[in-house]
Formats: C-alpha cells, sequence, structure tokens
C-alpha cells in the first residue's frame, strides 16, 4: 500500500517543485488581493443595502440629467478602459511594445476622465443638492456616510490605479517589464472596472430621480 | 512547465472576442440605465440590474481578466469560498427589515 502511496504522490501536482495553477506567482498574488479586496466592496455594500432598508424615507437625489448621464458617461469611460487594456496585454504578449504602451496611456487617459467627472458629479451633490459625509436635508445622514465611503473607496483604487499603470508604462517604453507584468496590472484594472459594475446599479440607478 | 504556461496563455480569445464582450457590456449598461429612467417598480429594478451585474461580471472575469481560460483548480481556489462568504452577509438582511418597525413613534 505504501507503495501505491508514494507513486500517486509523486504525480500529484500539489507535492511541491510544481505550479498547480500553470500561473505565475504575481498572478496569483493579485487573484489573492483581488478575492480579498472584493469582500471589503461587498461589506461596504451589504452596508449600504441595509442602511437603505431600515431607513424608508432613504433619498433620491440623483436626477437624471446631469448625476445619470454623468454617472453613466463614466461607466462608458471605465469599460472602454478594461477594453483598452485588455489590448494592451494582447500586445504585449505579441512582443510589441510601442502599441502596448500606447493602449496603457489611452487606458489612463480613460481612468481619468472617470476621476474628473467623478469629482465633478460630487461637488454637484455637494452643492446642489447639499449631501454631504454626516448629513442632507432628507435627515438621513446614512446616505452620505454610505454613499461617499463607497464611491471614495472606488476612486482612491481607479487612482491607485493610474499610478500602477503609469510605473507599468514608462517601464514597458523602456524596455523593461514582461508580458506577465502587464496582464498583472491589467488584472487589478478590470477589477476595479468590476467593482463599479456593482456601484453603479446599486448605488445610483436605484435613487435615480426622473 | 513553462513552456505549457506560455502555450495556454497562446489559447487566449482574439481582439474580435475582446470587441464582442465590451459592446455587450455597454448593451447590458445602456438596458439598466433606460429601467431607471423608466422608473420601474422598486424590486423587479432591484432583481433585473443585480441579475444584468452579475451577468456582466463573469464576462469581466472571464474573458478580460482571463479566468476562462486558466486552469480549473485557480477559479475552485478563488470563487466558491468569495461567493460563499458574500452570500453570509444575507444573513444580517433580516435585521434591516425589522428596524423601521422598532422605531418609537415620533
Amino acid at each position: 500500500m505504501s507503495t501505491h502511496v508514494t507513486t500517486a504522490a509523486a504525480g500529484s501536482l500539489w507535492e511541491g517543485g510544481r505550479s498547480p495553477y500553470l500561473t505565475n506567482s504575481k498572478k496569483f498574488g493579485m487573484w489573492l488581493f483581488i478575492v480579498s479586496d472584493a469582500l471589503t466592496f461587498s461589506a461596504l455594500l451589504f452596508a449600504y443595502t441595509y442602511s437603505r432598508v431600515s431607513n424608508p424615507n432613504w433619498p433620491t437625489p440623483f436626477h437624471f440629467s446631469p448625476s445619470i448621464v454623468f454617472s453613466s458617461v463614466m461607466t462608458f469611460a471605465l469599460l472602454t478602459s478594461s477594453l483598452t487594456m485588455v489590448m494592451a496585454v494582447h500586445s504585449m504578449n505579441q512582443g510589441n511594445r510601442a502599441a502596448a504602451g500606447r493602449w496603457i496611456l489611452a487606458t489612463m487617459a480613460a481612468g481619468a476622465l472617470f476621476v474628473g467627472l467623478h469629482l465633478t458629479e460630487w461637488m454637484n451633490l455637494i452643492r446642489h443638492e447639499h449631501v454631504t459625509a454626516f448629513g442632507n436635508e432628507w435627515g438621513v445622514p446614512l446616505f452620505g456616510a454610505t454613499f461617499f465611503a463607497i464611491t471614495g473607496l472606488h476612486m482612491t483604487h481607479v487612482v491607485i490605479g493610474l499610478i500602477y499603470l503609469g510605473i507599468i508604462c514608462q517601464a514597458v517604453m523602456r524596455g523593461k517589464f514582461q508580458a506577465e507584468d502587464v496582464e498583472v496590472a491589467g488584472l487589478y484594472w478590470h477589477f476595479v472596472d468590476l467593482v463599479w459594475m456593482f456601484v453603479f446599479p446599486l448605488v445610483y440607478l436605484m435613487s435615480a430621480k426622473v | 512547465m513553462s513552456t505549457h504556461v506560455a502555450e495556454i496563455q497562446s489559447h487566449g480569445p482574439g481582439v474580435p472576442t475582446f470587441a464582442k464582450v465590451w459592446v455587450a457590456l455597454l448593451a447590458m449598461t445602456a438596458m439598466e440605465v433606460f429601467l431607471a429612467y423608466m422608473q420601474t417598480p422598486m424590486m423587479i429594478m432591484l432583481t433585473v440590474l443585480l441579475g444584468l451585474s452579475v451577468i456582466k461580471a463573469a464576462l469581466i472575469i472571464a474573458y478580460f481578466m482571463h479566468l476562462k481560460f486558466e486552469r480549473l483548480s485557480l477559479f475552485l481556489t478563488l470563487f466558491p469560498m468569495l461567493i460563499f462568504c458574500i452570500v453570509l452577509m444575507l444573513i444580517f438582511l433580516g435585521d434591516a427589515y425589522r428596524i423601521p418597525m422598532m422605531r418609537p413613534p415620533v
């Protein structure tokens, strides 16, 4: 029996010295980070939902124009930036560093557009709807607290992503870093996009006022 | 092993697939905005929006994040635990429904 066990273990992917996921450690590390960060955002979105359900007079301050129009354009910018990021990884896999650099720059431009529009939308909400993180005209301070916490954390992720992509981009253009490094940066960027796919409908569209 | 990794990576989707996924994501977003514009009843809208969001997330993870073309063991290591933990958070939602009824009348 012991012979059988030894043979089986020798053939196991999990014995050590082999990569059971057939992927590199940087990519696996990024996946683990993404899973932990997904739990953070899930907890925040649940806190938002909990607060909303427990407060029947939850505000609906997002006018279709400009708030929903702005946030829709932001969604378009983020989805497009994911496409350009995929193109950057694709170019890098084909060994075309110049094209990869240009696609990363395009991704950063779309990301910067997202941040710019988001800040404008925040200012609109603060100035015209008088919503802050501590209070609003509807008497539901939890709305501002959860809204600014979720969108603020997401925007922080986008800004960190822009810095991350900037570092990767200059390195790629100078002939440093490999395709896997661009792919790992891409995983982070797609995750930022992924989170917005839940924030946009749950926070904005569910509180739209036409 | 590294040769095999390279083979796996080269079997990823091409540019037309990425473009199709992008168009599908935009179309679903447009559908969500339309529902908000039409002021669809709350529960119908929440159900449809969450359904579309899950589909969009799955498309991004599968194609843009390349998980469809990775080993199944990577998916099984990462996602069942994540989904289980997220579903566990639903336990608290019952309390949220009770809170408005527990508040003393003003």
